[in-house]
């Protein structure tokens, strides 16, 4: 049998454009090599207990029946009810530097009214400069237009005087988004600005399994094929134009058209010998650490109050790959508990993410890798307390999980949790009929690669054919 | 299908589309997203829905053609005057 459309991935885009294209009868399988779904946004069970990865927060919160919002959109387009979601907002978050013996912090939450008076209190003379900046942002519809070679840093140094709320803005923003080493595109800026600070963040209840569980639910419901444990070793390509792929196993399948959520370098790698040419897909080279903690209690009973927290050590952040395997001096601190879920998670849950050098973890021999990976979980708890309480006397079970553990279950290259800083926003690849969608096609995080995964499908698989 | 029947079978698609918009008081001759919330991306879904349901296909560089639910009965009137209305089921 011929397919229409084979997507590569069952990642939160590959699965939005898989219902986008069984909700209008076309003939349509995901391809996805993991036993699971969900690409960088999946789950995991360790003794007993599910994990999530991926998901400290869904951005782009907005209350329900918001027109012209991302998440609104989104739903209508997968025709997924807003009360599905179930999604519980976070409380406050904040941005925290340890300045000298000074600690500021910068609370947000789902109100923008909160950020702003945030920034009257900790930097009474930018105010009017930070209502300026809101003003200049760029909007989701710049996206596609963007050349992406304007720097969100030289452009914040021409609207906001003070370095040290600069770096306020960055860190959260490039923590939960930028792909690319130093600074994120003024574009991205203004995506990500949007969608954490001015819409918000929330957690559907049960975490990122009820979300993919809708997903999954809604594209089987249409008739989707969904194969797991199905990877593609290579896509086949006469004369310029993609007209299939060869799985794993040998097994070849014809298309109409490929959509591919595996990454960008990663699906140069899958035309093999008829990848176009001449076209700068360089490995992404930010990936992270994650160390989980499970509490005996609830976080806030031990004073950790903030739904996320993000960190940094010193007046300047740097955003970059460490020498070493992690990056102690910045991070993010998540606490799912913080979420007002209607239904309180079952264990206290404290995640820390920090920046770590994917080279460092591969290179390990096995028996090395897991003394590394105890060693780091220690410096990485140490360095969350000097901004939240402790948690260690009430810590009952942890895990870590690294750059090594990202790049084996979602197949990034170089674990890179953002992808290629060369974006396609366009989705083309120089192939016919082959495009990409998800993170390389240049929008993150859970609702950016849902909407990429949309768009994609609607311009190249629906209004195309 | 008749003219109504034309009517019923836009609005029914809408419904199904945008499930929270009130569609009780759309008047025909006004364009229909300064009456509801409709995005472009909605009006494709539009297109998609009639060419499921009906087999009728609507090429993009008419898509303005169904801007108002007036325009819609006169664009698809030819198209659907042998078709049968088709809403579609509750949904859950």
């Amino acid at each position: 049998m011929r397919y229409d459309t084979l997507i590569i991935g069952a990642g939160m885009s590959g699965l939005a454009a898989g219902i986008r294209l069984a909700q209008f009868g076309r003939r349509v399988a995901i391809l996805e090599r993991h036993y699971l779904w969900g690409g960088l946004n999946s789950f995991y069970k360790r003794a007993g207990r599910r994990f999530d990865t991926g998901l400290h927060a869904l951005t782009n919160y907005v209350p329900p029946r918001t027109s012209g919002a991302p998440l609104t959109r989104i739903l209508r387009q997968l025709r997924i009810p807003y009360d599905a979601l179930a999604l519980a907002p976070q409380g406050f978050s904040e941005s925290a530097f340890r300045v000298g013996g000074d600690l500021p912090r910068l609370r947000f939450g789902n109100d923008f009214e909160l950020m702003r008076s945030e920034v009257a209190r900790l930097f009474p003379s930018e105010t009017a400069r930070f209502d300026g900046l809101v003003r200049a942002l760029p909007g989701y519809d710049d996206v596609a237009a963007s050349d992406g070679s304007t720097s969100a840093r030289a452009t914040l140094e021409q609207l906001i005087v003070d370095p040290l709320l600069r770096e306020m803005l960055l860190l959260p923003l490039c923590y939960y988004g930028s792909p690319r080493e130093h600074d994120l595109t003024w574009t991205e800026f203004g995506v990500l600005f949007r969608s954490i600070f001015l819409e918000g963040l929330a957690r559907p209840e049960g975490g990122v399994k009820h979300l993919l569980d809708l997903l999954v639910a809604r594209y089987r419901g249409l008739g989707g094929e969904l194969r797991m444990r199905c990877g593609v070793r290579r896509i086949l390509i006469t004369d310029g134009r993609a007209h299939g792929v060869v799985l794993d196993d040998g097994t070849q399948l014809e298309c109409e058209q490929i959509l591919s959520c595996a990454g960008w370098p990663e699906t140069l790698g899958l035309c093999a010998d008829a990848a176009p040419r001449g076209l700068a897909a360089s490995v992404g080279r930010l990936s992270f650490v994650e160390s989980i903690s499970v509490l005996d209690r609830e976080p806030a009973s031990l004073g950790i109050d903030s739904t996320i927290t993000f960190f940094n050590d010193g007046e300047h952040f740097e955003y970059a790959r460490p020498a070493g395997p992690a990056d102690l001096r910045s991070g993010v601190i998540c606490c799912p508990n913080n979420y007002a879920s209607a239904t309180p998670l079952r264990e206290g849950l404290l995640r820390v993410t920090v920046l770590a050098n994917h080279e460092r973890w591969a290179a390990l021999d096995e028996q090395a890798y897991r003394a590394e990976k105890q060693a780091v979980f220690g410096s990485v708890v140490d360095a969350a307390e000097r901004f939240v309480p402790s948690v260690r006397a009430h810590t009952v079970y942890s895990d870590t999980f690294t750059p090594r553990t990202v790049e084996h279950f979602t197949g990034h290259r170089g674990g890179a949790v953002y992808g290629s800083p060369d974006k396609r926003g366009d989705a083309s690849t120089g192939v016919l009929g082959l495009y990409l969608c998800g993170t390389d096609q240049g929008l993150v995080g859970i609702v950016g690669a849902l909407l990429s995964g949309i768009t994609v499908a609607n311009k190249y698989a629906l209004v195309a054919q | 299908m008749t003219n109504e029947e034309i009517k019923l079978a836009v609005l029914d698609i809408i419904a199904t589309i945008a499930p929270d918009e009130d569609l009780s008081h759309i008047e025909p001759e006004l364009k229909l997203r300064e009456q509801i919330e409709l995005d472009s991306m909605d009006f494709l879904d539009i297109v998609m829905e009639l060419r499921k349901r009906y087999g009728v296909q609507v090429p993009e560089t008419e898509y303005m053609q169904l801007a108002t639910l007036q325009g819609c009965v006169d664009y698809l009137g030819p198209k659907l005057h042998d078709k049968q209305l088709k809403t579609s089921p509750a949904r859950a």
